[in-house]
């Protein structure tokens, strides 16, 4: 009886100190997030699922939208200024916070094009130039450092973003993407986003 | 003044023309197909001057490679002697001719290095690259690699090449290289990889990623 009185103390005082730590979801930073980025920040409508993103690439992205390099329409709109108040540490912390929650797969993709998708992923097309996802997203497109998972956004985001760079948004020196993505075609762009929906 | 007059019109027709002509030439001839698609292709993960790159695995530095290096290493890629679950897709689409002009294109450039090692053991990696470990069999990597890390023939440029790519091939040689039964010139390396402790790869990783 003591011992279990003394587990159950244990419990609550760690509960307490890891909540202290991290933020509690109902915080104001958090629910100012998650007012757009859904329920458990698993994504809704245009605003990508946080939950499970590296915590590096979140913060590089916090980066391009306050020095306005992350240009598309959406972003322009809703992030610029919603990053605009956000101090390096806030950021920071919201980061580890949203990575830290595990994500779950949006599943709205084409399910049809999945297995030609995840062909594209893994091998590229070389006859037509356009390169293995893989190499840098991972083999479970789980992303590392400032690259980030793309297993299981929504289909609309994985679209939106290939399409854009190909339109010449999203300028950031150094990136590979805006040459990876002017390879794609419309058809290879659906089958990646369909694929990547499903991933878990 | 009016013969002038037609000349000119005739001229300007005619580059105009020529410039139809070459422009729909353009559009015909599939980008897949192109030297400069391929070079984007390539660049896109080996870096965009192809100074390497960092990405779910490090993709080593093509700049200053020596040409029958990358050549070597692209067959060996096709002909699954050296296992890679990316290049051998990669390659096997590549025509001699075009290997060729991509191994020279890399050859020339000239981009500083990609950076990002330790420097701590910078100075025991030196000593091991210009003088070997007597004691351990591993001989001085200078004397084939060149003292500036340059390379020579098949034998690759190290200077500048990514730290990370340098210590997974060295800690996995014999797991990527040389595979299959013919014997290729990855087995030379094959007892100095093995001979070296993972701290001594380390110090000659870190050592040859700073070399210009």
């Amino acid at each position: 009886m003591k011992r279990i009185g003394l587990i159950a103390i244990t419990a609550v005082v760690a509960s307490a100190v890891s909540t202290a730590f991290a933020f509690a979801d109902d915080s104001a930073a958090v629910r100012n997030c998650t007012w757009c980025h859904g329920t458990g920040a698993q994504g809704y409508t245009v605003a990508p699922r946080l939950a499970g993103q590296r915590p590096q690439y979140i913060m590089s992205q916090i980066k391009s939208f306050r020095e306005h390099a992350r240009d598309n329409p959406f972003s322009k709109q809703y992030m610029w200024s919603a990053v605009a108040a956000l101090g390096p540490s806030t950021a920071y912390e919201l980061a580890n916070y949203f990575a830290s929650i595990p994500p779950k797969p949006a599943n709205d993709g084409d399910s049809s094009l999945a297995s030609r998708g995840r062909t594209i992923f893994m091998d590229g097309i070389p006859e037509a130039n356009i390169v293995s996802c893989y190499a840098c997203h991972g083999p479970n497109a789980e992303g590392i450092r400032d690259i980030p998972r793309l297993g299981g956004l929504a289909y609309f985001y994985i679209k939106a973003r290939l399409e854009q760079w190909g339109q010449g948004y999203h300028s950031t020196p150094g990136s590979p993407m805006p040459m990876a993505a002017s390879h794609l075609g419309p058809q290879e762009v659906e089958a990646l986003a369909s694929y990547l929906s499903f991933v878990k | 003044m009016r013969a002038g007059l037609r000349l000119a019109l005739a001229a300007s027709f005619l580059a105009m023309a020529l410039s139809a002509g070459a422009h729909a030439q353009e559009r015909r001839a599939p980008a897949a197909s192109g030297l400069e698609a391929k070079l984007e292709y390539c660049k896109t993960c080996h870096g965009l001057q192809g100074q390497g790159y960092l990405g779910y695995f490090p993709m080593p530095r093509l700049a200053g490679q020596q040409p029958d290096y990358i050549e070597a290493q692209l067959r060996a890629f096709i002909e699954r002697r050296r296992s890679n679950p990316v290049m051998r897709n990669v390659a096997h689409v590549l025509s001699p001719a075009m290997i060729s002009s991509l191994a020279n294109h890399f050859h020339h450039l000239n981009p500083p290095p990609f950076g990002g090692a330790p420097r701590g053991a910078v100075a025991i990696g030196k000593r091991i690259y210009d003088e070997g470990l007597p004691e351990a069999n591993v001989p001085a990597c200078s004397a084939c690699h060149g003292a500036e890390g340059k390379g020579q023939n098949e034998i690759p440029r190290l200077a500048g090449q990514l730290y990370p790519y340098m210590v997974g091939q060295l800690t996995g040689w014999s797991k990527e290289r040389g595979q299959g039964t013919a014997v290729d010139t990855s087995a030379i390396m094959a007892p100095t990889a093995h001979n070296l402790t993972h701290s001594q790869v380390e110090a000659v990783a870190a050592y040859v990623s700073n070399l210009q």
